[in-house]
């Protein structure tokens, strides 16, 4: 299933199948390391719409809540890492 | 090939600046201002005979620039003749994709791999050996904090060489980043430690803001302990037991009265020096840089430094980024902010972490209105603080008002919106008492030789402008605003005029006028508004243009005008 960064729930895990923002913003991201492939974890709140924060690797990216909204995750929900 | 300058890259919040402090002596040339993402720091260190420079070069993630801080790090490449790549061997994986670039740029690299005490703990394995046979550089574990593989790191540079590998297309370098970690890179399972628990409790809303408000709270209190003990236990004694002695003396040798005397001393009270009313060059324009201002400018870039390096005002952003957005800002916004209560102009020139146009003028025009600089907050305490702290309260609270109401305003009127924040969280890291200190110390020289002439200036401008009688002029032109609109006696204008110049003293010329608090409290808060001191104004020309300038001063004299005149209204103290 594939779905938002935004509708992650915390702690969650999936990997980054689709980015949507335009060429530039698009290639900030993934030069961050949040990248096609790439399997991020939800941390902090879901309920508000602040940014949304990733742990990928060991790093983690706050990412505003209109770009989270266009990075799109295939959530991993029945494995229990 | 004789090595002149060597250049530190890596991604931000490697450790960049913590192997600079341990490479380079005391000596240290910035560039303006350190602490701001764009500005570079330059220092020196010897390698056998010679003594190359070593630039700490802001963070980069790619040499394909994406931002202006990544463009001003790439260009540096070509005036370079060696870099070391500082790579966090903690996200090794994302920290080789600008190896690898600059593997394909001619010039030697070698590896420093960095937080390299941390891959313990992290549960991180890292074979060395394979990893510097896969990328033909030298790599060489190190450790910012301890010092650890510096001098192994340092016996490298003079035979070092440029690798020059074929450029790669995007995919296929994360392809051969994917091998290579596969093959150096082993993981281990381990627990959270407690730093890392409380870094996802701070950017979460309900746990985040009650921390947010303790540790502002803490720092604020922290600053003014410590600034006051040491104007009690340091400044104070040294202006009175020490420097008003040798004042004396120097005032009897040149004789009261005299033009010369009243420049550099001043005119004495009754005989007696009060640092507070004299006005001259070496009794208030040096008491209030050094005794008044100084000790909160430390002790203000002490506590600054140690939340910088502890990792926290990221989380301050994240915080913040939907209040920031209501003011056409984005959380990021609030980090140039608080430089620029320590002064305006680093202040300022961190506005360049901004992308956008839009944003950089909303934020400056913010700043130089309502962010009151650290000389000036020292001056409001000092000052207006002995009618009481809650008129001290008072000024700051209109001005944060105000910062709000603009805010709004400018977001409404602008054409355009808020960009989106997109920031790496660094982990909680405590920080290096070394590597704090030499920064506080940059910052205290910068502020000295930014701050100490244009005091000077200032009160050598004002006392020849009274014996001109400029200033009587002047303050018969403007007592109509002056009494009427915001009910300050006329005297009170060269204030205003030093204003222009620095903030500090131009507060420190209302005490002598004998004002109502009220007068004071308007005073005040009128200084901080109207307009930028000069060498704001300088760097904000030079960072806005010229035209944006203009516009943005309109906005702060007439908010200065309005503001004055509602309080004259609505006070009734
Ligand atoms: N554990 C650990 N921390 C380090 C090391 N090097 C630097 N740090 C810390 O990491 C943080 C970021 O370092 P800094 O030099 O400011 O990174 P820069 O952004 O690359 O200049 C600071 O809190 C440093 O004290 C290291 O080797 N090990
Ligand atoms: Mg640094």
């Amino acid at each position: 299933m594939l779905i938002s960064l935004v509708d992650m729930e915390p702690g969650e895990t999936g990997i980054v199948m689709k980015i949507d923002g335009g060429f530039g913003a698009t290639r900030r991201i993934q030069s961050m390391g949040v990248r096609i492939g790439k399997r991020v974890k939800k941390v902090g709140a879901r309920f508000w719409r602040g940014p949304q924060t990733v742990l990928v690797d060991n790093f983690k990216v706050a990412i505003g809540f209109g770009m989270a909204a266009k990075i799109f995750v295939e959530v991993e929900r029945s494995e229990d890492k | 090939m004789k090595i002149n300058k060597i250049l530190l890259m890596g991604n931000p919040n490697v450790g960049k600046s913590a192997i600079f402090s341990r490479l380079t002596g005391a000596k240290v040339v910035i560039s303006n201002y350190p602490g701001t993402t764009v500005e570079f720091t330059q220092g020196y260190t010897k390698i056998d005979s010679s003594r190359p420079a070593i630039i700490d070069v802001p963070g980069t993630y790619t040499l394909h620039p994406t931002s202006r801080a990544e463009e001003v790090a790439v260009r540096m490449i070509k005036d370079g003749d060696l870099v070391i790549n500082i790579v966090d061997a903690t996200n090794l994986e994302r920290n080789l994709y600008l190896t690898l670039e600059l593997l394909e740029q001619d010039i030697p690299v070698i590896v420093a791999l960095n937080m390299w005490d941390d891959t313990k703990h992290k549960g991180i394995e890292i074979d060395v050996k394979k990893l510097e046979k896969a990328l033909g550089i030298p790599v060489i574990p190190t450790c910012g904090l301890t010092g650890e593989g510096i001098k192994e790191l340092v016996e490298h540079i003079p035979k070092a060489k440029a690798k020059k590998i074929n450029p790669l297309k995007d995919e296929e370098r994360w392809k051969h980043i994917g091998k290579i970690i596969e093959d150096v890179q082993k993981l281990h399972h381990r627990h959270h430690t407690f730093l890392e628990r409380l870094e996802d409790l701070s950017i979460r809303p309900v746990t985040g803001i009650p921390i947010a408000a303790l540790v502002v709270l803490c720092a604020f209190w922290v600053i003014r302990f410590v600034a006051e003990n040491l104007i009690t236990y340091l400044a104070d004694p040294f202006f009175e037991r020490i420097w008003t002695p040798l004042i004396m003396k120097l005032s009897a040798f040149l004789g009261a009265g005299g033009f010369l005397h009243d420049i550099i001393i001043g005119k004495l009270i009754e005989g007696e020096l009060d640092y507070s009313q004299t006005f001259g060059l070496f009794t208030t324009g040096l008491y209030v840089p050094f005794a008044m201002v100084l000790p909160y400018i430390i002790s203000f870039y002490f506590v600054l430094g140690v939340m910088e390096d502890f990792g926290y005002l990221p989380r301050l952003a994240v915080l913040t980024d939907n209040f920031m957005h209501r003011l056409g800002l984005h959380g990021y916004a609030i980090i140039p902010m608080i430089l620029g209560l320590g002064c305006n102009v680093p202040g300022v020139l961190a506005i360049r972490i901004l992308e956008e146009k839009r944003e950089k003028f909303i934020a400056a025009t913010l700043m130089a209105i309502a962010i009151p600089c650290m000389a000036q907050i020292a001056m409001i305490v000092g000052l207006v603080g002995q009618r009481g702290g809650a008129y001290v309260v008072l000024i700051f609270l209109t001005l944060f008002i105000l910062l709000i109401i603009k805010g709004i305003i400018l977001n409404k009127v602008m054409k355009g919106k808020s960009p989106e924040i997109l920031v790496e969280m660094p982990p909680y890291r405590i920080p290096q008492l070394l590597a704090v200190f030499k920064k506080l110390w940059m910052r205290i020289l910068s502020f000295l030789k930014e701050a100490v002439p244009y005091v000077l200036l200032g009160i050598l401008f004002v006392n020849i402008l009274y014996v001109l009688h400029v200033i009587d002029a002047l303050s018969k032109i403007f007592s109509p605003l002056l009494r009427n609109v915001w009910g300050l006696p006329k005297e009170a204008i060269a204030a205003l005029i030093v204003g222009f110049l620095r903030k500090d003293v131009a507060i420190g010329m209302l005490g002598p006028l004998n004002l109502t608090t009220k007068q004071l409290v308007i005073g005040s808060t009128v200084l901080a508004i109207y307009f930028p001191c000069i060498a704001t104004f300088a760097v904000l020309i030079r960072e806005l243009g010229i035209k944006d300038m203009l516009k943005s001063a309109a906005i702060m004299i007439s908010v200065g005008i309005v503001v004055g005149g509602l309080l004259n209204l609505v006070l009734r103290f």
